[in-house]
């Protein structure tokens, strides 16, 4: 059913239409929407069979979650930024039971400094906790994205968060298609769990493993998850199938054909980089792009045929490795390693920094050209930057550096205005 | 806010408006830039324009500039409108249509940055477009800069100051991307009972105030 | 001559099997051995010899088993209990159990009841239980969560006054002037300071929930009749062992169950009964001891008193002593009782 509605909404519809039996959450910006409209139809009787706990912290909800989980209820959640560092080892304490929880994750920076705005470092922190973590391109993806993330989970019996970014999809009101009940119900069968928590057949989940077995507990997970890598498009064959559209999958290449450059990306910026892609192309440059939707595990064999024939690959990535670089860009040069492409790192979008479609034409451009950097920080003020390190060389008292920075930014924005 | 009733097909309201030579003209979309100040409804302002398009038949696509919005601190809203699908997610910086629903801002905030050739202005005061001191207005066509006392409106059929569904009457007369018709759904799938029959009523004096000041303005080019 | 009041006679342990369970009716009787108890925890767990904690975690659990018909969860914080109860690659937990995290434990239960609720499951109830360190420190949000959502859950509290499992570090639970490895009993003011204490009972009462209650592994019979006094009700529950560690307090395993009843005969720790918030019932002390006799069986007060066992600091001491004091008059632990 089309309607015209905001990400949050539509992402909350979606999770009723899922049947979830807890949801357990803890509010932080910009998730409130998405809980609070479930909270509203659980109260209002329009999501029946459901318990919705107001959670006292984020470890609270991701706990609350794995409780029911443990005991066999379809468990949801929602979360961002700070909020996925409290509980953060509760994330992994799901993962390594096994539990098939569903959290959506609406991407937001990383502090210090706080930063309520849009980016993939949350994501980013609990990479490695072995959960399946999908990303959304837009709202009509992440609604498509929810109902596959509980499938998938049941189905592999591994956790998966829908990543959605923050403000820029949660907020963002635009033409959605929700799926009905029925339609739901036809992709979604009820829960059944491979471990459940059962008075009648007792046993005990969680204990020490100790270095006899640990190694291959893990091993399991990392198994486990990257059946998702078969599981997937199996799934997402049959949703789309009964949703009429095509939905989720691992890599979705656009216009890479005959491509020269190749732009990767994640999350909502593909919008923007596949209209600087269609530009490009109207004036005869062969460039195209690839959206990862399934980031973990990781598609290393479907990124490498996706981008097979391109010179140059160029990861557009919304978070860094601080000390390191570019993260997406480092798995993705390990699977283009092969082809011969060079793979070059942009950091873009940090903290809510729009990324306007000039930006993304430049860098396609530069691409092309070859004077991309291996590593380039869109949109730099790099004179912010020499004044800091003037500041810091001038005398050891330099003070606090967010608060420099910003008094500089101010300042010559108001000598730029007059 | 509660979504527009839907179905598969989406039939438009009104016959073709001359609005839809801005949706050719624009190429891609149309980029419509609010601003306002926190709790004035601009953000309500964008998400209801952006029903009326999807009542219309078209895609649109409405987003804030996601500041720490306080009461009274500035805030920006943007919509785009377009017969396909939108995929850009940027902040509008090449405004086709400009909506100002605070003219003080102009001290704070550069109201017109980046404002497209033939954009259209909205402007949400009673004073004369000409004293407000806007030198980029008089670069453009004068039928395309508009005025409406969308606050006092406000004040007249809501009894409260929230100028946003009545500057959308305006939006729909200058524009004619979308039918005054479209803006009524729009706010009947908002508020409901007298709110929503006050807030239609003042869309609707709006949309008059602005036909007529658009008329003059066409007929009188040199004003 | 006025007449005496009329008091109950109970019989106490004293070190020997000279008086106990056989002089007491059978309805009386923690029944030690009987084949039909649930032996929900059962042995072959690690625990030390004379561990205060697995005493008091099977008969909380034996009790409340019977209290719900075999019908029941528990969801364990991480410390000694979990750990000694489920050494890689065994488990001695004949119930089914859950082991999430140390500080989660409250909210673990809450997801726990709501999903045994939610999946047809609503007669199965949910025990939650942890050390002092997950419920006073770590956990202590998390609890004060389920408390003010009156989740349907016991949460026990096992109380050894220390970080025990990992080697005897100071918690917020551990008393005045003790020697932990973090509160050495070196320097001016030996042994942990003197703070403002983390009264978790009576911080659950301050949420006002349907049933609190303390108890401690001397009196096993009061611990199941708690027990199952709150399995009877619904919402929030919080009860509060006190189970000596021999390991950690230094003292003799044989004396464990001797340690807690000195701890309440002394009136340092205060066996009572709360419902929303009001005290309804407290154990009289029936002969007070000074603090004294309880802190010189254990290595953990050895600071306190010279080799000869004279007090070598009374002004440590008398402090302890004024708590124990205070608890006396705070709950009327040494007023006649009505009969």
């Amino acid at each position: 059913m089309l309607q015209q509605v905001e990400g949050s909404k539509a992402v909350a519809h979606a999770v009723a239409m899922c049947r979830p039996q807890v949801v357990c959450a803890y509010p932080i910006s910009p998730q409130t929407h998405i809980i609070e409209a479930i909270g509203a139809k659980v109260k209002a009787g329009e999501l029946t069979g459901c318990e919705y706990i107001n959670a006292d912290s984020e470890m609270a909800a991701m706990s609350g979650v794995i409780g029911a989980s443990a005991v066999g209820a379809r468990a949801y959640t929602a979360t961002a930024s700070q909020g996925l560092l409290f509980m953060m080892e509760a994330v992994y304490n799901a993962a390594g039971l096994g539990l098939p929880v569903v959290l959506t994750l609406a991407n937001r920076a990383l502090g210090a400094p706080i930063n309520i705005w849009n980016d993939h470092s949350d994501a980013m922190s609990v990479r490695d906790a072995g959960w399946v973590q999908l990303f959304a391109e837009s709202n009509q993806d992440a609604v498509d994205l929810h109902v596959l993330a509980f499938a998938l989970a049941e189905e592999l019996s591994v956790p998966v968060m829908v990543c959605m970014d923050g403000f820029v999809l949660t907020h963002a009101v635009e033409r959605v298609d929700l799926p009905t009940q029925a339609q739901v119900d036809a992709l979604l069968p009820a829960f059944v769990p491979r471990q459940v928590l059962d008075a009648d057949a007792p046993l005990s989940i969680g204990a020490m493993v100790g270095p006899d077995a640990f190694t291959e507990v893990r091993y399991l997970m990392h198994a486990r998850l990257l059946r998702a890598l078969d599981v997937m498009p199996t799934l997402a064959a049959s949703h789309a199938e009964v949703l009429d559209r095509p939905v989720g999958g691992l890599v979705r290449p656009y216009r890479t054909e005959d491509a020269e450059v190749v732009v990767v990306a994640m999350g909502s910026v593909l919008g923007t980089v596949k209209d600087a892609v269609d530009e490009l192309r109207a004036d005869g440059s062969k460039v195209g792009a690839v959206g990862i939707t399934c980031y973990r595990p990781f598609p290393a064999a479907q990124l490498r045929s996706a981008i097979a024939g391109a010179r140059r690959v160029v990861v557009l990535e919304k978070a860094f490795s601080t000390g390191v670089g570019g993260i997406l860009s480092a798995e993705v040069a390990a699977s283009a390693g092969a082809t011969g492409a060079a793979v070059h790192s942009v950091i873009a979008g940090l903290g809510g920094r729009a990324i306007p479609g000039s930006t993304v034409r430049g860098i396609l451009r530069d691409a092309l050209a070859g004077t991309l950097a291996e590593l380039t920080f869109a949109d730099l003020k790099t004179e912010l930057i020499e004044a800091e390190f003037t500041r810091m060389a001038a005398g050891r008292r330099s003070g606090p550096p967010a608060e420099n920075l910003l008094r500089d930014l101010v300042a010559g924005e108001r000598r730029r205005h007059g | 806010m509660e979504p527009a009733a839907g179905s598969a097909a989406r039939p438009a309201l009104s016959a073709p408006a001359p609005g839809s030579d801005l949706l050719r003209a624009s190429g891609s979309s149309v980029q419509i830039r609010l601003h306002g100040r926190g709790g004035q409804g601009t953000v309500t302002a964008a998400e209801l324009l952006s029903v009326a398009a999807f009542e219309e038949g078209l895609f649109a696509q409405a987003f804030p500039s996601f500041g720490s919005e306080r009461m009274g601190a500035p805030v920006e809203a943007y919509c785009r409108l377009s017969r396909s699908p939108i995929r850009t997610r940027e902040p509008v910086s090449r405004p086709d249509v400009l909506i100002i629903q605070d003219a003080s801002l102009i001290e704070q905030v550069d109201l017109f940055s980046g404002l497209r050739d033939g954009a259209y202005v909205l402007v949400n005061t009673t004073e004369p477009l000409e004293d407000l001191g806007f030198p980029p207005l008089a670069a453009l066509r004068r039928d395309h800069v508009l005025s409406v006392p969308a606050t006092e409106l406000a004040r007249e059929y809501l009894g409260r100051p929230t100028p946003n569904s009545v500057l959308l009457g305006g939006f729909a007369a200058m524009t004619r991307l979308v039918s005054l018709g479209a803006v009524h759904h729009a706010i009947r799938h908002r508020f409901s009972g007298a709110v929503a029959d006050a807030n239609v009523a003042a869309a609707a004096a709006a949309f008059e105030h602005v036909t007529a000041e658009r008329e003059g303005r066409v007929r009188a080019p040199a004003g | 001559m006025a007449e005496h009041p009329r008091t109950r006679v109970r019989f106490y342990q004293v070190g020997s099997f000279a008086v106990g369970n056989r002089l007491v009716e059978d309805h009386q009787r923690s029944a030690q051995s009987e084949r039909e108890r649930a032996n929900s925890l059962t042995s072959g767990h690690r625990a030390c010899a004379g561990c205060g904690e697995a005493l008091g975690a099977r008969y909380a659990l034996d009790a409340a088993m019977r209290a719900t018909n075999g019908r029941m969860v528990a969801v364990n914080a991480t410390g000694c209990l979990e750990v000694f109860s489920t050494p890689y690659p065994e488990t001695s937990w004949r119930i089914p159990w859950l082991h999430s995290l140390f500080a989660n434990a409250p909210s673990v239960a809450t997801g726990v009841a709501a999903g045994l609720r939610q999946t047809g499951h609503p007669d199965v109830r949910v025990v939650a239980q942890a050390g002092d360190g997950g419920t006073a420190d770590i956990g202590l949000g998390a609890l004060s969560g389920m408390f003010e959502r009156n989740d349907d859950v016991l949460f026990i509290c096992y109380d050894n006054q220390a970080y025990m499992n990992t080697g005897v570090q100071r918690s917020g639970a551990t008393p005045g002037g003790a020697r932990t490895a973090t509160t050495e009993a070196v320097g001016k003011h030996p042994g942990n300071p003197f703070g403002q204490g983390k009264d978790v009972p009576r911080i659950a009462m301050a949420h006002e929930i349907p049933y609190v209650a303390t108890a401690t592994v001397a009196d096993l019979f009061d611990l199941e009749t708690k027990v199952e006094r709150a399995m009877s009700l619904h919402g929030a529950r919080y009860l509060h062992v006190l189970v000596p560690c021999p390991l950690g307090w230094g003292s003799e395993p044989s004396r464990t169950i001797e340690l807690a009843r000195l701890a309440c005969q002394s009136g340092l720790f205060p066996v009572f009964e709360a419902v929303r918030g009001e005290v309804v019932a407290s154990t009289r002390i029936r002969r007070r001891e000074p603090v004294e006799a309880y802190l010189r069986g254990q290595r953990r007060f050895a600071h306190l008193f010279d080799r000869e066992g004279a007090v070598r600091q009374p002004e440590v001491v008398a402090q302890i002593q004024s708590i124990a004091d205070r608890n006396i008059e705070r709950y009327g632990l040494c007023e006649v009782a009505a009969s």
